[in-house]
């Protein structure tokens, strides 16, 4: 009976995966001979809830691997470096300099220097969307930032909400465990509605999951709830938005640009778009790099890891 | 630059905006605060600059609407009534009063409330 019992539990942990739990990735370049470059730079991005790491030969994107955070930041960038050095033949002590960035870059173990996420995502943003952009919206796991730049990728203006995780990518992945809707869905499915609902009051992830207990009971269909919730961190985002000025255009970055849901209304509150995930460079685009939202801080810290190796040869 | 240190909720704005083109990181202002919000330091924002910045220290930025409003409630009394909220004039007038934004030759601080 027992054993039986045992087995029946087994199974429906197995019927409960994580809903929640998005596709890590990694990537590498195999047209790249990282033993033929002169300076090897890496950026590792440890965020609340996502951790990058980006391998540049030369300025060229090398390796990228997007995982997500440990509850310790050393233990995350080593996660995080080694999925990006798998196969690769390369090891740590090949790289030339290392940035850390993020909520946790103080605690990167490789890493010569921290420096903020601000700074990075604006390289980071620069870099891959191009020069055109100038206003950029980062929606990560536990803030939301924007910021202005200039066409160098140089900051003129910023605002992050310093305060709370509400409306931000964590904020998502609770709310979609408790609907029971594969995050990766969410966007998508918060459009299968027949009118738009208003958004929830509360973009706070604990108030709006009661409201969404009440809103579900009331006979809401869970698309619906959906709709009402990516709506609300829409109106939030915008609030931030407002106080730095857009200026076209508009690019996005971080975990919540793959979700439409959010984004489309987004531009539907502003009556702006963003600018396609597209590379600026135009090889890339061609070899058909994926273009992955989530690394752009990590993009940055390896670009400034570049320039930081240049000057220190430069003295 | 225009670096905004703070937060927005839904009891309002509080945010200590610095203009980074002006200040020299004379550090005055961080002197001057009571309750030592500023820092003086390599500039977050920028890490190529050489030479130091003002910004509100990590510490400090969640909670703002704390530290920083001894000095302002005593504003907001002393424009009128403590209960009710000044015109946007007289705050606006009002918060260039501020030690800090007093101290600073360059004009470099602002606040928004």
């Amino acid at each position: 009976m027992l054993t039986g019992d045992v087995a029946v539990v087994a199974e429906t942990k197995e019927d409960n995966n994580e809903l929640w739990r998005w596709k890590e990735s990694r990537w590498t370049n195999p047209d790249i001979d990282w033993r033929a470059g002169s300076i090897i730079s890496a950026g590792i991005d440890v965020g609340s809830v996502s951790t990058q790491c980006v391998i540049m030969v030369d300025g060229e994107l090398y390796a990228y691997a997007s995982l997500r955070s440990g509850s310790g930041s050393a233990d995350s960038a080593w996660k995080g470096t080694n999925k990006a050095l798998e196969g690769t033949g390369m090891t740590v002590d090949n790289w030339d300099y290392c940035v850390g960035t993020g909520y946790g870059r103080v605690l990167i173990p490789m890493s010569k220097r921290a420096i903020t996420e601000i700074a990075c995502h604006g390289r980071g943003a620069n870099w891959m969307y191009g020069p055109r952009i100038r206003t950029i919206l980062d929606m990560g796991g536990q803030d939301c930032k924007v910021i202005r730049i200039d066409e160098r990728g140089k900051l003129l203006n910023f605002v992050m909400n310093d305060k709370c995780a509400a409306g931000a990518g964590r904020g998502m992945e609770v709310f979609a465990d408790f609907v029971g809707v594969p995050i990766i869905e969410v966007g998508e499915r918060s459009f299968d509605i027949d009118d738009e609902p208003k958004p929830v009051s509360s973009t706070c992830v604990i108030f709006a999951k009661s409201e969404a207990a009440g809103l579900l009971r009331e006979g809401w269909d869970v698309n619906k709830v959906l709709a009402a919730y990516c709506s609300a961190t829409a109106s939030r985002v915008m609030e931030l938005m407002k106080r730095v000025g857009l200026e076209p255009e508009l690019a996005i970055t971080g975990g919540i640009a793959k979700n439409r849901g959010v984004s489309e209304r987004i531009e539907k509150q502003c009556g702006m778009k963003f600018i396609p995930k597209k590379w600026h460079n135009p090889e890339y685009e061609q070899k058909s790099v994926p273009f992955d939202t989530q690394i752009a801080g990590a993009v940055g810290a390896a670009l400034f890891a570049r320039a930081l190796k240049e000057k220190e040869k430069g003295k | 630059m225009l670096a905004n240190w703070g937060y927005q909720d839904g009891s309002g704005e509080y945010f200590i905006t610095i203009d980074t083109d002006k200040c020299d990181g004379c550090g005055k202002c961080a002197e001057v605060c009571p309750q030592n919000v500023l820092e003086i330091g390599e500039d977050p924002a920028d890490p190529m600059r050489s030479g130091t910045v003002v910004f509100v220290s990590e510490k400090q930025r969640q909670k703002l609407r704390f530290t920083c409003s001894p000095c302002k409630s005593y504003l907001t009394a002393k424009s009128g009534s403590a209960s009710s909220r000044p015109s946007p004039e007289t705050l606006a007038h009002e918060l260039k009063n501020l030690c800090c934004v007093m101290v600073c030759e360059k004009e470099a601080i602002g606040h928004s409330w």
